[in-house]
């Protein structure tokens, strides 16, 4: 018996489409529905309908505050450091050095996140850098438990997130372009701004958005690294359901983040046609 | 099969494979000729759910899995259980009695003993979450033997739902190297937090104890749900967040790196810094705080009941207990296991406080674990 096309298709999207339906789309719905309900009195959730959770949602305004300036500020600066990075690893390098190199951007992935976020307690902490910077004279400086703790992890955590898609589009670069260019009396920092930034642009994007998705849903490194002072929605998540076990102001806090990362990628998605890149060009999308 | 430890090629390991498979030689002779025999006498020697002992013949499957607390057993106990029934425990460790019941009432958590505080016992009822026990099945329960404020808790409408596993305080851990001594009071340490000791205190990511101790400052009870008096322990605690070192039950860490001065402590965590640096020392506040005691119990539905009794029982052992209590600087209501411990460990300050600097210390009522509004007053303090 031949398999007809619609039978091929079917065939092909039935796994992801079960295990969307089932670990997405359910689950999704759950949520939803339980942010209308209440609180049972011993915790946890009371069927209902009432719009009181998401009128209570400004109570959170400081964990939404915190995600909305640390995500964006840890993003770009993973990307101001990522990008020299993944230029000189897909350009500048010689083939013999490039797989070593790749690897080791790799090579912290292979301990857990909490653990490596550990170190940096330590590193930040009174005895680290900060005693290193007060030996030459910088005088006292706190940097564990505050927002810039928080950065560095965060920066630290997601940086190869970064690196890859950017050093994949600039791997991608036809060198042929640059050299026209030069041959056309073109200097190298305007080949560089017409055609290498202009071709990485989808690779940008891409690490761009991952990061800043990954970003917004972060909960471990604020709890490590900001001592509980440094609250995002994650944090303020892990508390409703853990701790006060208010699961009806939890699903509500979950859906206004959901609805905030959606706001996002539509602008993003506008901003990549403002660009002028090609919706195929752009891996995310 | 005097060839059973030489090492064998790949070639005449397949010679043998297909002789066996052929049928011309035995299966005897196959698994000694390749050394395979040996290599499974000795696996199934690390595996001993795959030996006939004395697991199987008391049928208490092979796995146990416990909830508890940081810092709270001696590991070797564990093993020895092991070695002794074949069955091996599985440690998950929580932050929070909120937390245990908040896994506990989403279902599926798959724990077969727990170790709830005493203020939780009741609610864990009241939601049908937990087993009454029988004790018939705990021979190392001797009710007698256990102080009864420390074992009370456990036994409700005169159901026994929980044993009493060890008690302890709520006090304060201060490095006196850098407080310039003892602090000994929740005034010291919530005003010393804004002045003296700016940037250097520690407060427990836990709405009973750090409420609790907030509402202890203005001399209200540790349990206070009324609204004004919670009003007041929300005003210190938003006023001195900006000065805190940190709101984490992870304090460890900090206090012994010197990052942290002063920080809410329980009594193990007290006496394992003190026992390595000698600087830090424990106090309880002199205006009250939290006394409490934890419990062993049974979840509803544990997947092995027969393993969490044997566990149980044998952690209630007064030699095992006694090892436990060394190991994390507990103290236990058991006079028969007190019986056994070193007399400095009896006469220790820190585990075992002069009575009289235990009357104003109160412990946590039910009401507050379920309460809403400390619940919420929580999260606002922690995402002000």
């Amino acid at each position: 018996m031949a398999i007809t096309q619609a039978r091929a298709r079917a065939l092909l999207l039935t796994p992801a489409g079960l295990w969307y339906a089932a670990l997405l789309l359910f689950p999704l719905a759950v949520v939803l529905i339980f942010s209308f309900g209440e609180r049972n009195p011993i915790g946890g959730y009371a069927p209902g309908f009432t719009l009181e959770q998401y009128a209570n949602l400004p109570a959170r305004f400081a964990a939404f505050r915190n995600t909305l300036t640390l995500a964006p500020l840890g993003t770009v600066a993973a990307l101001l450091i990522a990008y020299p990075l993944a230029y000189y690893l897909a350009i500048k390098v010689s083939v013999r050095w490039k797989t070593t190199l790749l690897i080791l951007v790799i090579v912290p992935f292979w301990t857990s996140i909490l653990i490596r976020s550990y170190a940096w307690i330590y590193l930040l902490g009174g005895n680290g850098i900060p005693a290193l910077l007060e030996a030459f004279g910088l005088g006292e400086l706190r940097l564990i438990n505050t927002p810039f703790a928080v950065l560095v992890g965060i920066v630290y955590g997601y940086l190869p997130l970064m690196v890859f898609p950017i050093y994949v589009a600039l791997e991608k670069l036809d060198k042929s372009l640059l050299e026209a260019a030069s041959d056309l009396g073109a200097p190298p920092w305007r080949s560089f701004l017409q055609i290498t930034l202009p071709m990485s642009m989808p690779g940008v994007m891409t690490g761009s958005m991952l990061v800043f998705i990954l970003l917004t849903g972060e909960f471990l490194i604020p709890a490590i690294l900001g001592g509980g002072k440094v609250f995002f929605v994650g944090n303020a998540l892990v508390d409703l359901f853990l701790q006060s076990r208010n699961w009806a102001f939890g699903s509500a806090v979950a859906v206004a983040l959901i609805v905030i990362m959606l706001i996002v990628v539509a602008l993003y998605t506008r901003a990549v046609r403002r660009f002028g890149v090609r919706r195929d060009d752009v891996g995310l999308m | 099969m005097t060839r059973d430890n030489s090492p064998i090629t790949r070639q005449k390991f397949m010679e043998e494979l297909r002789r066996y498979e052929k049928g011309s030689i035995t299966r005897r002779h196959f698994l000694g000729a390749t050394g395979l025999g040996t290599a499974m006498a000795v696996m199934g020697g690390a595996v001993p759910s795959l030996l006939p002992g004395r697991a199987q013949a008391q049928d208490l499957g092979n796995r146990v899995v416990l909830a508890t607390w940081p810092n709270y057993h001696d590991a070797a106990n564990f093993d020895r259980f092991a070695e002794e029934t074949g069955v091996f425990a599985q440690v998950n460790v929580f932050g929070s009695n909120e937390e245990m019941l908040a896994k506990l009432q989403a279902g599926g958590s798959g724990w077969d003993v727990f170790v709830p505080t005493n203020y939780a016992i009741s609610t864990y009822v009241e939601a049908d979450l937990i087993e009454p026990l029988d004790l018939s099945r705990l021979p190392n329960y001797d009710a007698a033997a256990f102080e009864q404020r420390f074992a009370d808790a456990g036994t409700i409408d005169g159901t026994t739902y929980a044993v009493p596993k060890n008690w302890g305080t709520t006090g304060i851990a201060f490095n006196s190297s850098k407080t310039g001594g003892v602090v000994d009071s929740w005034k010291t340490f919530f005003d010393g937090a804004r002045d003296q000791f700016d940037g250097r205190v520690m407060v427990h990511d836990y709405q009973l104890t750090t409420i609790g101790n907030a509402l202890v400052y203005f001399g209200h009870s540790f349990n206070s749900v009324d609204p004004a008096e919670l009003a007041d322990a929300e005003n210190l605690l938003i006023d001195v967040k900006p000065h805190l070192f940190a709101i984490s039950s992870d304090y460890q860490p900090s206090m012994r790196n010197g990052d942290a001065w002063l920080t809410m402590c329980w009594t193990g965590d007290g006496k394992q810094m003190n026992s390595d640096m000698p600087e830090i020392g424990f106090a309880l506040g002199r205006e009250g705080g939290e006394i409490w005691s934890d419990y062993y119990a049974v979840p509803k539905g544990a997947p092995h009941r027969e393993a969490a009794y044997a566990l149980i029982n044998y952690l209630l052992d007064p030699e095992v207990n006694a090892r436990e209590a060394l190991a994390h600087g507990y103290p236990v209501a058991d006079s028969r296991t007190n019986a056994l411990l070193p007399e400095e460990l009896l006469n220790d300050p820190i585990l075992y406080p002069a009575a009289e600097s235990l009357t104003p210390l109160e412990f946590g009522a039910a009401v507050t674990l379920t309460d809403p509004n400390r619940a919420e007053l929580m999260a606002r303090f922690k995402s002000a």
